[in-house]
This record gives C-alpha cells, sequence and structure tokens, in this order.
C-alpha cells in the first residue's frame, strides 16, 4: 500500500471525485496517471489502485438503474465496483460516472497496447517456432503448468529475450535456384516468384532493379518483365551473352561488369592475395601471359566462371550494403579525396600513409604464433547475436525444410540441439562446469550413429516401423518432457550455488506438473501405441518413463533429506 | 628464451619452442659445422623460418671468421615480407636481452616497382613500364647529356645516391621494402640503387629465387656477393623448375614480328648516327677490336639483364670479327631471325637437339657457332652506343638474342622442339619454337659450387632423396620433420568412391564421366554442409575445373553448393582472381562461409595460404599429374631416365605428389590451426603414392581413412571437427608440442629430439 502523498508526489491526478462509495465505504476516486485508486475518507491510504495496464475493461451501470455505478475488469478476473453516491442527485452522480468513464476510454487503450504487444510478441513467436507451439499446446492448455511459469522457463527466455534485436537478413547464395521450373506440361515452364525473390534479386542485382523501375509498368507488365528475366541469358547462365539489342538484360551483363571492374579499381587488395604482384618481374622480357589473355575467346564455361563470381559478390555486398551503409559513406568520402589529392600531391605519399600500417599488421598477424607467445592478448573478442538460435543451430536450410513441408518429419536431432542449447543457456552463470569440453564432446561422439554407444542402435529398423504420425506425437512428448524435467532438475541445489530458498516449491510445482504431464498426455499415448503398435509400444516410451522415474526418485531423495534437516 | 643447440647459443625470440624447432636447428647446424649442403623438410607453421633466422644468425655472430653472409631465397613477395619482418623480431629480441643492436645488416632486394619512390615512374603499375622508364632516366649517356643540357630529364633520387650513397653504409639493422623507402626518400636516395649497393656488404640479405639463380639478372645483382655465405631457398620444393624456367626460352610468330621491327628501329638508329656522329659507332668497334668489349666499366644503371649463361661459361674472348662491325651486325641478326621465321613456318612437329639446330643453321644462312655465343652482349652493347632510350619496347629482340647465345653455348641438357599448333587447338596455325632447358643441375650447379652452404627447404619436399638427384648435389643432412601435436589437427582421408559406390578418379578414362562428376559434386555438396567457413578445392587442370564446374551447373550441383556457402572459382586472369579471393575472405570473415575452386599448379596453390577459418577443408579432385602430353615433359623425362636413372612414372608421381601435398598443406598453418584434407581419387590409395606424401600427413592417414565413399567421410569429419571446435590452451600443449625452456633442456626431451633427427 502506497501513501496518498507518496503516489500524488510522483503523479499526477487528472481527476479526483468525491462520493464514491466502494465496498460499503464512501471515499474518493482519483484518475491518475498511471492507474486508478481510491481512497476511504478522512484516511491518507490509498484503499484500491488499480494499475491501468491490469485493466482489461470497464463496465457502467445501464442508464435508468437505480444505481449509477462503474465497475472495472482485470485482467485476471477480478473486477471492483465503485458506486456514485453524490447527494446532488442522480443527475449529478450520472454526470460524475460519465467524466470518469471518458477518461479512462481515453486512457485505457493506451495502456493496452503495451499488453497487447507483449501478447502478440508470444503469439508470433508460438507461430513462427512450430516447436514451441507443440510445447504450449502440451504444457499450457493441457494445464500441466500455468502460462506464466511457461514463458519463464530459460528456453523461452532465450527466445523473447534474443528476438528484442533487429537484424537484416542476408540474402541466400542459391535464390535463383531456388526459383525451381516446373514444366506444365505442354512445353512450357512455370517459376515460381517469391516476393522474398524478387527482393533479392533487386538486392543483389541493382542494374535489374533499375530495369524494373524504367520498364514496368509504363512499357510492359510485371509479368512480362519477369518473363523476359527468365529469358535472358542473364539468368541462365550458361548461355552466351548475345550482342543484340534486343535483349533486354543485355545492358545489365554489361553494367554488371563495369560494376565489378570499379570495384576491383577500387579495392586495394590484401597483400597475401594480390596474385599479380606475387612475382618479382624478370626486367626487359615480354611476359607470355598478356599475350596469352588476349587469345581466349568467349568460352561458355569461362563465361559461367565469371558470372558465379560476380554473383557470388553481389551477394555478398548486398548483405554488407545495409549493415555498413554509413561506414561506406564515409569511405567513399576518403576515396573522393584521394582521387582529387593523388593528382597533385606525390601520390606514393599518400599510398604510404595508410598502406604499410595496415600491410604491416596483416604481416604481424601472418607470421605471429600464439602459441610461441607467452603475452596473453585478451583481445576484446565479439560477441555472437543471434537472432534466431534455432537458425544457428540447424542452419536456415533445414529450417525452410521445417515449415515447408511439416509432413515431412523435420530432423528429430533438432529438438535435441534446441534443448541442449537452452540448457547450456540457463546453466552459464549458475552451475560451475562439472564435464571437461573434452570429455563432453568424447560422450557425444559415441552417442551419435557410429559411436561405441549405438552399436545396437538400429535406427533405420525404428524409422520404418513408427508410423510418421506415431513418431512426431513421441517427438512433442519428448519434449515437453524435457522442458519439465530439466525445470525439475534445476530446481535441485547445485553444489557450490547458495541454497535457494523458495527451491522446494518450485521443485515441488514442477514435480506436480510432471506426475500431471504422465496421467494427462504420457498415458494415453502409451496406451493409444498398445493398441495401434502392440510389439513396439513399451519400447517406445520405455526411455521416458526411465528419465521421470530417476527425476522422481532425485525428488523423494531430497524431500528426505529437506525433512531431515527441518 | 635463450637456448644452446650443440654448444652454440641461440637467442630465440618466443618463451616457448616446438620440439621440432629444436630438431631442426640440430639439424641445419651440422649443415653449417660441416660446410656443406642441406635438405629439409619441415611442415608449414612450425616456424622454420625463424628457426632458420635464429640459429644462422647465431652462428654468424658466433663464428664470424666462418660465416660471413646468410642469403636468404623465397618465393614470393609476401613471403619476403614476411621473412623481413621475422628478422625484425629477432633483431629486436637481441636489443632487447643484450641492450645493443647486434651489428648486423639486413636489407631486402626487390624489384624496381618494389621500390621505385620516383613520383612519376613509381605510378607505373606493370614492372616492364618501371624498368623502362628509369633506365631513361638513370643511363649514363642520359646523365651525360644532362650535364650538357639540364632540360634533359633524369632522376633526382639517383643523382642523390650516386652523389652521397656510396660513401656511407647503412646503419645495422633491417630493412624491408618499406624501410628502404622512407630511408630513401628521407636522404633523396634512390632506395633500388641504395639496395642493390648495400647486398654487397650486408650480413643478411633477403631476395627471390631470380636473382641467384636466373643466370641473366645474377649476374648483374649478385656477382660480387661473398662466398663464405649460407644460403637459404625456402618454400623451394618447386625449385627445379624455377631452374629450367630461368634458363628456357619460348619464341612464337609474335616474337618474331616485334623483334624485326625493333631490328628496323636499330638499323635507322644505326644510320642516322653514321651521318651524325660516326665517331662513336668508330670508338665502338675500335673498342671491340681491343677486346675491351667492357672497358668503359659499366655502370650499374646501364645494364638491366646480363647474359643469360652461367658465369663458368662466359667466354673471355674478343668479339668475332664479322660482328664487331654494327651495321654487320644487325645484318647478321636479321638473318638469324629470318632464319627463325623459316622454322616456324611449318606443318608437322620437330624436336632436335641444339648441335643439329647449329648445323642446320649454319648450312642454311651461313652463321657460324661462335658469332652466335656473342650476340647478347653484343647487342647490349649496340644498345648503349646507340643510346637507346626505353629499352622496354626491345623484349623481344632481347629473347632473341638470348636464345642465339644459349643455343650456342649449351650443347647438353636442352631440347629445341618446334610446334606448329597449340594441341589444344590443332585447326589454329600458332608455331611456337621451344627452346627448352631439361637439367635443372645445370643453373643449380655455380650456387652449389660457389656458396659454402646451401640450405633447400620447405613444408613438402617428400620424397627427399629426388631432389640430390635433380639437382645434383650431396647434401651433408637431409631430414624430414613431422608437426608434433597435442590434438590431431589434421584429418586427412582419401574418399575413393561415391555414395553411390562408383570409384572416383580424375584418370584420363573416367575423367569426364558424368558419374564421376556428379560424386565429386556431391562429395563438396556434403562437406560444404558440415564444414564452417571456408572450403577450399582444387582441380588437376584448369581445363578440367571449367568442364565440371559447367556440368555441376547442369546437374544442380552449383544451385546446391550456393544454399551452403558463396561460390568463388579460380580464373585465369590474376587480377579478377585476386578479386574473388578478397571477397571469399570476407565471405570467410562474415561468417557466411564460402567454396573456392581453385586449380593445382595455379596461382592461388602456390602462393596463397588459407589459415585458420579461411580453409578448416581442403579437397583435392583426382591427382594434379603434369599433361603428360606435352613434347617438353617427355624430352624431360627420357632426358632423366637417360642421365640420373630416374624412372618416368617416378618422377611423374613425384611431381604430381608434391604438387598435392602443397594444395592440402595450404589449409594448416600451425598447431593451434586445423583442417581436413580430402584426397579424392582411388589412386592414391596405392601405397606408391600414399608413401609418397610426406610424413607429417603420412602419419595421420591411417589404414582406415584410406578407402572411404563420401558418406564415410562425411561423417568422420563431423566428429572430427565437433572435437576440434573445443577450446584448446596452452596447457593442452606444454610438454607435448610445446616445450618450455626447462622442459627442453631435460635429458628426456633430448633425447627425444635426438632420436627424431636420427630416425630421418
Amino acid at each position: 500500500m502506497k501513501t496518498k502523498k507518496m503516489t500524488t508526489s510522483s503523479e499526477d491526478v487528472l481527476l479526483s471525485v468525491g462520493h464514491v462509495r466502494y465496498k460499503k465505504g464512501d471515499g474518493t476516486l482519483y484518475v491518475m496517471n498511471q492507474r486508478l485508486a481510491w481512497m476511504l475518507e478522512n484516511r491518507d491510504t490509498v484503499a484500491v489502485s488499480h494499475k491501468y495496464a491490469d485493466i482489461k475493461t470497464q463496465k457502467i451501470s445501464p442508464a435508468g438503474k437505480p444505481k449509477v455505478q462503474l465497475q472495472v475488469v482485470l485482467h485476471d478476473g477480478a473486477c471492483s465496483t465503485f458506486h456514485f453516491v453524490n447527494p446532488a442527485g442522480a443527475e449529478a452522480q450520472a454526470k460524475d460516472r460519465d467524466q470518469v468513464k471518458m477518461l479512462l476510454q481515453n486512457l485505457l487503450p493506451k495502456f493496452k497496447r503495451q499488453i497487447d504487444g507483449e501478447l502478440e510478441m508470444k503469439s508470433k513467436l508460438l507461430s513462427l517456432h512450430p516447436t514451441l507451439k507443440h510445447l504450449y499446446e502440451d504444457l499450457v492448455i493441457s494445464k500441466v503448468i500455468n502460462s506464466e511459469e511457461y514463458w519463464n522457463t530459460p528456453t523461452l527466455k532465450h527466445y523473447t529475450e534474443s528476438t528484442n534485436m533487429k537484424q537484416e537478413a542476408g540474402v541466400s547464395g542459391a535464390f535463383l535456384a531456388d526459383i525451381q521450373p516446373q514444366t506444365d506440361g505442354c512445353n512450357g515452364l512455370k517459376y515460381n516468384l517469391t516476393q522474398d525473390i524478387i527482393d533479392a534479386i533487386f538486392k543483389t542485382y541493382p542494374a535489374v532493379r533499375k530495369k524494373h523501375v524504367d520498364y514496368v509498368p509504363n512499357k510492359m507488365t510485371e509479368a512480362e518483365f519477369w518473363t523476359k528475366f527468365f529469358q535472358s541469358h542473364y539468368f541462365h547462365r550458361d548461355r552466351i551473352m548475345s550482342s543484340s539489342s534486343k535483349d533486354l538484360f543485355g545492358e545489365c551483363a554489361k553494367l554488371d561488369d563495369q560494376a565489378i571492374a570499379s570495384a576491383m579499381k577500387h579495392t586495394t587488395l590484401d597483400l597475401t592475395v594480390d596474385l599479380p604482384s606475387f612475382k618479382e618481374p624478370i626486367p626487359l622480357l615480354p611476359d607470355d601471359e598478356t599475350h596469352e589473355k588476349e587469345k581466349d575467346g568467349t568460352s561458355i564455361h569461362r563465361n559461367m566462371i565469371k558470372r558465379f563470381n560476380q554473383h557470388s559478390i553481389m551477394v555478398l555486398k548486398a548483405s554488407h550494403k545495409n549493415s555498413n551503409s554509413s561506414s561506406s559513406k564515409t569511405n567513399k568520402v576518403e576515396n573522393g579525396m584521394k582521387e582529387t589529392n593523388g593528382v597533385e600531391k606525390r601520390p606514393s605519399a599518400d599510398k604510404d600513409v595508410t598502406e604499410p600500417v595496415d600491410k604491416k599488421r596483416r604481416i604481424m598477424e601472418k607470421i605471429h604464433y600464439e602459441d610461441l607467445d607467452n603475452v596473453d592478448n585478451n583481445e576484446d573478442t565479439q560477441e555472437l547475436k543471434l537472432s534466431k538460435v534455432e537458425r544457428y543451430l540447424l542452419g536456415p536450410a533445414s529450417q525452410v525444410s521445417h515449415t515447408a513441408s511439416t509432413s515431412n518429419n523435420p530432423p528429430p536431432l533438432s529438438a535435441l540441439a534446441s534443448v541442449c542449447q537452452a540448457w547450456s543457456s540457463g546453466q552459464q552463470c549458475s552451475r560451475p562446469v562439472r564435464v571437461s569440453a573434452a570429455a563432453a564432446v568424447g560422450a557425444l561422439g559415441e552417442l551419435s550413429p557410429g559411436g561405441a554407444l549405438m552399436r545396437q542402435h538400429h535406427a533405420a529398423s525404428m524409422a520404418q516401423l513408427v508410423p510418421p504420425a506415431a513418431r512426431q506425437e513421441l517427438q512433442r512428448l519428448y519434449l515437453s518432457c524435457g522442458e519439465l524435467l530439466r525445470e525439475l532438475w534445476r530446481c535441485f541445489p547445485q553444489p557450490g550455488a547458495p541454497p535457494d530458498d523458495d527451491a522446494g516449491t518450485r521443485a515441488e510445482r514442477f514435480y506436480d506438473a510432471i506426475m500431471r504431464f504422465r496421467n494427462l498426455k504420457l498415458r494415453p499415448f502409451e496406451e493409444k501405441m498398445l493398441r495401434d503398435l502392440t510389439p513396439l509400444a513399451s519400447s517406445l516410451t520405455r526411455h521416458m518413463n526411465q528419465m521421470i522415474e530417476t527425476a522422481c526418485a532425485k525428488y523423494a531423495v531430497w524431500q528426505q533429506r529437506q525433512a531431515k534437516l527441518r | 628464451m635463450k637456448l644452446t643447440v650443440d654448444g652454440l647459443l641461440v637467442y630465440f625470440p618466443y618463451d616457448y619452442i616446438y620440439p621440432e624447432q629444436y630438431a631442426y636447428m640440430l639439424e641445419l647446424k651440422r649443415a653449417l659445422d660441416a660446410k656443406g649442403h642441406g635438405l629439409l623438410e619441415m611442415p608449414s607453421g612450425t616456424g622454420k623460418t625463424i628457426s632458420l633466422l635464429s640459429l644462422i644468425v647465431a652462428y654468424m655472430i658466433q663464428n664470424p671468421h666462418h660465416v660471413r653472409k646468410l642469403i636468404y631465397c623465397s618465393r614470393t613477395v609476401p613471403e619476403i615480407e614476411k621473412v623481413l619482418e621475422e628478422l625484425k623480431n629477432l633483431i629486436k629480441y637481441y636489443e632487447k636481452s643484450q641492450g645493443e643492436k647486434p651489428s648486423l645488416t639486413g636489407v631486402v632486394l626487390s624489384s624496381r616497382k618494389n621500390l621505385c619512390i620516383h613520383p612519376e615512374v613509381s605510378r607505373e603499375r606493370e614492372g616492364k613500364l618501371v624498368d623502362g622508364k628509369c633506365h631513361s632516366l638513370t643511363a649514363s649517356y642520359i646523365r651525360d647529356r644532362h650535364e650538357q643540357d639540364p632540360s634533359v630529364p633524369i632522376c633526382q633520387f639517383y643523382e642523390g645516391f650516386n652523389r652521397e650513397g656510396r660513401e656511407s653504409m647503412l646503419p645495422y639493422g633491417v630493412y624491408t621494402m618499406d624501410d628502404l623507402k622512407q630511408y630513401g626518400a628521407d636522404r633523396n636516395w634512390c632506395p633500388y640503387f641504395l639496395s642493390r649497393f648495400a647486398i654487397i656488404h650486408a650480413e643478411i640479405v633477403v631476395y627471390s629465387y631470380h636473382y641467384l639463380l636466373d643466370p641473366k639478372i645474377a649476374e648483374v645483382v649478385s656477382k660480387e656477393l661473398n662466398k663464405e655465405a649460407v644460403v637459404v631457398f625456402d618454400e623451394a620444393h618447386n625449385i627445379d623448375n624455377v631452374c629450367i624456367d630461368s634458363l628456357s626460352v619460348k619464341i612464337t610468330r609474335r616474337t618474331i614480328d616485334k623483334s624485326t621491327q625493333a631490328l628496323q628501329t636499330l638499323e635507322k638508329a644505326v644510320s642516322q648516327l653514321k651521318q651524325e656522329d660516326e665517331a662513336r659507332l668508330a670508338l665502338e668497334y675500335e673498342q671491340m677490336v681491343e677486346g675491351l668489349r667492357e672497358a668503359a666499366q659499366l655502370r650499374d644503371s646501364d645494364v638491366i639483364l646480363g647474359n643469360p649463361v652461367l658465369p663458368d661459361e662466359l667466354l673471355n674472348e674478343v668479339v668475332p670479327g664479322n660482328i664487331r662491325n654494327a651495321v654487320h651486325f644487325l645484318g647478321f641478326l636479321k638473318r638469324f631471325i629470318e632464319y627463325l621465321k623459316t622454322r616456324l613456318r611449318i606443318q608437322h612437329v620437330v624436336q632436335e637437339s641444339p648441335a643439329g639446330f647449329l648445323k642446320d643453321v649454319s648450312s642454311r644462312v651461313c652463321i657460324e657457332r661462335k658469332p652466335l655465343r656473342f650476340v647478347s652482349s653484343r647487342l647490349q652493347t649496340l644498345m648503349k652506343t646507340l643510346q637507346i632510350p626505353d629499352p622496354s619496347n626491345f623484349g623481344s629482340l632481347t629473347l632473341v638474342a638470348h636464345l642465339a647465345t644459349l643455343v650456342s653455348t649449351y650443347t647438353k641438357g636442352f631440347v629445341i622442339i618446334i610446334e606448329p599448333f597449340d594441341d589444344k587447338t590443332p585447326t589454329v596455325s600458332n608455331p611456337i619454337l621451344h627452346f627448352s632447358c631439361m637439367d635443372s643441375s645445370i643453373a643449380m650447379r655455380p650456387v652449389f659450387g660457389r656458396f659454402q652452404t646451401v640450405i633447400i627447404t620447405s613444408g613438402t619436399l617428400s620424397p627427399l632423396d629426388m631432389y640430390p638427384k635433380i639437382l645434383d648435389f650431396n647434401p651433408v643432412v637431409m631430414s624430414s620433420f613431422t608437426m608434433t601435436l597435442a590434438r590431431p589437427c589434421i584429418l586427412p582421408m582419401i574418399v575413393s568412391k561415391g555414395s553411390d559406390q562408383v570409384a572416383i578418379s580424375s584418370k584420363y578414362e573416367t575423367r569426364e564421366d558424368v558419374a564421376v562428376i556428379r560424386n565429386y559434386g556431391q562429395l563438396l555438396v556434403e562437406i560444404s554442409a558440415c564444414v564452417p567457413d571456408g572450403v577450399v578445392c582444387f582441380f588437376t587442370s584448369y581445363l578440367y575445373l571449367e568442364s565440371v564446374v559447367g556440368a555441376w551447373y547442369d546437374q544442380g550441383v552449383v544451385a546446391n553448393l550456393q544454399k551452403h556457402k558463396l561460390l568463388f572459382i579460380e580464373t585465369q586472369d590474376s587480377a579478377e582472381t585476386s578479386f574473388a579471393l578478397i571477397n571469399y575472405i570476407k565471405a570467410c570473415e562474415s561468417g557466411r562461409g564460402a567454396v573456392l575452386l581453385s586449380v593445382a599448379r595455379g596461382k592461388v596453390s602456390e602462393g596463397v595460404d588459407f589459415d585458420h577459418h579461411l580453409g578448416r577443408a581442403v579437397l583435392m579432385f583426382g591427382i594434379p599429374y603434369v599433361f603428360t602430353q606435352s613434347r617438353i615433359l617427355k624430352a624431360r623425362l627420357e632426358y632423366l631416365r637417360d642421365q640420373f636413372q630416374i624412372r618416368e612414372n617416378d618422377f611423374l608421381t613425384f611431381d604430381a605428389m608434391r604438387h598435392a601435398a602443397q594444395c592440402v598443406g595450404r589449409a594448416l598453418r600451425g598447431k593451434t590451426d586445423y583442417g581436413i584434407m580430402i584426397f579424392a581419387d582411388k589412386r592414391f590409395s596405392r601405397s606408391d603414392k600414399r608413401s609418397k606424401l610426406p610424413r607429417w600427413i603420412q602419419e595421420h592417414l591411417r589404414d582406415s581413412l584410406c578407402n572411404l565413399s563420401t558418406e564415410e567421410a562425411v561423417q568422420i569429419s563431423k566428429r572430427w571437427l565437433r572435437q576440434m571446435s573445443q577450446p584448446f590452451s596452452r596447457e593442452d600443449q606444454l610438454g607435448v608440442s610445446l616445450l618450455t625452456l626447462q622442459q627442453l633442456q631435460s635429458k628426456e626431451q633430448q633425447d627425444k629430439i635426438e632420436k627424431q633427427v636420427l630416425q630421418k
């Protein structure tokens, strides 16, 4: 409870209405910046205080009712009813109430948005990540744990926290290849073009964007433009560039060439890759290389190779562009200065200023043996920031297949990987390292197909025997179960860590949750399997049961110990 | 640390040392003590350069009368710069621990292009043009003319150096190219001529192979170097090819045309001179009569290229009468060029010995052997007399003159092959005359004979016994060192079949097979999906690379590849390739990952390192045999068989395997680095190939890794990568692959190293 003084000093009172009855006491209702408050007559303390953010909606009594009331309903379902009892009569009462109502009407939406924002983020997260959604369905909707607990699990925290960063996605290297042509049955080809691909094309090939701006929609339609694009040699890299002016994109290729050539001129090559100056020339003798170059004409392959290089360079440029637009701008200025300066001044002079320092640094880097030197140079390393952890763990490709074809069973390792990731991140600070990295890797290796512990494992036969639907369900169960078990294990005290007071209650909660999970989810699944897949049924969930039993046993032991201590 | 190597106190500028570095120094010291030559192989990234420098510098300081000079030759400009920086580190360490700089001067010599500071000349990007322009500002007659007419431009830096620079010596220290430029700019001295002058007295000289091996340059540059010197050839796995290239000449129709033009210019100049100043021509003639070929002592700025023949072959005779007169000489040259022209007009391949060629010349155009030997030097004298301002246009004519001199000097170890067309395009007439050296020992012999110790070293010299044979020398030490490792940081694998069990091989019969190409593609795609950052592939030839990329595009391999990484490909244009490379590095550094397709024996495979994340996996698609149908190669093989009893197949395999090792070795540049090496050819698993790999690779190539399919290889790579990505600290290495001074001095460790050295 806060004193009135405090509230008034920190907040503006927008409106105060006297003669408001709340739970049979008369008092004053205050409409403030952040909340709605009510105080008993002649008292200092605020009896009722609702933050606007907590208020779901307001209700008023219909006109003509004897009591003039206003009710606010909170998100958690509770509500407070205020009775306006202005002695001046019903009309004055209604006026008082309407004042409050209007004010609240204006105020509430502002705060609502915040709440909605959070909700929206959560729902978006769920829709983006199928695994999280499954988890939510299994755990929250089936009431194994409540929503708040769910969102507080480290896995989820990981997602909610990391998504705060905005990261521009780069361009896939294979976007042109992703446009897979389909034959339409009558000697034609159909290309599927999505907005993403178009964006990628524009980003990577500014020349095409320019063409697009020039031609669409004045000279041709969007569809025509892309048809032309797919017909051009520009798209088919194994075709020789036609010299006829008919080809809309003939010019683009030339523009690209020019762009690359100018970029080539302007980049100062790192000395480790500057091939032309590697060799000391023999003075005066004609070098035969220049002749060779003129000789070879335009071979298809050679042209194609050039295009592949260009493509990669441009893709790279496209993804770098947005991130360092500011730095590139400054660079440009520098370049411009160089050009104007260089003519009058000694060119070697201004080259010398920047070059040797850079060059020297590179050489030093190359000759430096970090393990021979004693100095521990704790250079500030860059932290890896991931906006989509899953993508880092699984790679973008599998993510695509994940969403595109859910019927196609997602890699079972993915779940494990994400769980592992969450585990480690959850423990990073609190838990001391118990197993060395090498040992962990060794164990992981033995557990992978081909390792010592996986000899008896018949992955192939399992995959054939279990129908995909059951497999998916099992996978979901594993995921949810893993999440709960981890929470439970986390509650147990760790060696070295300070004792946690509410660990006991949390452990109890999750222990109950696991029990609920077993009854609500696991048992029905087992029964179903018993019906459908008799020979395998028990073996499918054996491991999961084992895990649950181990955790329960640990819990029981711990409980006993706790009891003894008390 | 300061350590003792067999009684010699060596300053080593690091706190720790690798055991193999110590072993290497031990062997090196033995060679120095014996004043003999050595052949040492040690993997790249184990600090070969610093071991060499520390030991030899210590040796020079403590035995100043024994070894007076160190000549360090490396192959590429970046390598040279690295050596200099390491040397600087070492000298700094000496200074720190002794309180004063050791009295040593280390200096680099590079081409004019890299050292010029003249505001206009240095702006040229091509070395040839820089040389020409420099000559036109510094030649002695230009400077004479400037005396009379100050409007004739000269180079202020050369003048400055000429006035003051020759009196003083460079202060002690190490001078890199940039240091020399700075030093020159501060004093208004030309860095190039300063360095040319300084190498005569400097204790340590670092420069490129050519300055010692190519007689044309060596005669001008390295003639006066001290004989009590240690010569080191680093990265010397290709040294035989450098030797051969420096003595071979290739004449095309274009060369002939250009030299005809140049000849006409000369004729015009002669006739002009005759009218204006016949005295000069007469003087030249007089000098030759008296045998004073170089009576007027040549100034260093006048000579850019020397005689192409080796010092011991140089003639101390008088120029024969029939070419003393300038007009006669030009007529003589014209006849020779006409003769070459007729020889190029052929329909079928001709192969003959120099003797046969000479006989033919003599019978067809009446040119005798003796005057022919003087053509090079005579042409130079004439050009000097005529005061040709910019000699860069006379390159082709110089080349023809070199041919004339070489062909008449050497009768053994050379072959002349005239081909009417290129084998790739048999319809296009493009005649080429190859005057090819077949014996790499010819260029090497004077070096071995002249200097007391020559060390040939590289990361990949296996099989070691080939080099003494082809270079014709007797090494006193010959060792191959492996890398002591605390963790298996290389994973060599031989992938012999694809996932469909079809054997993969770049064998001529199967290399165009769709299944083979598809399997190669599949392998690359799978590897690029599981290996982080950079992946580098090497193909056996550029032609093969092109056709494979074409096939991959059709098969969709390229598209699959682009899903995982960006794709970069080496082209024949080195500027383009450089740009692709820099973007490859960017892609690796930004975390995007990239694949580089490259060619064994190409520029990338010879000079670019893919350390750490730039090359986590290297794939060698096929065995990089040389193009065996080449006639030059065939002639060389025959020669090797007859002269050195080296079987053709042995040499071919040796050559292929050293290139393969060179390629895969690009990925590993140190003990903290790690990389996968995949040999994708069935034939690699045969013992004649496998046993020719360097020892440090062979050690890790277990039998179980020698016959893998694509999936197996991928499976193994995945497991291995997981292990390698774990933190790796100094503590893991200490005592095993990294030693402190105490550890080094322990009896046990000393014995271990001693054993390693003796093993060989």
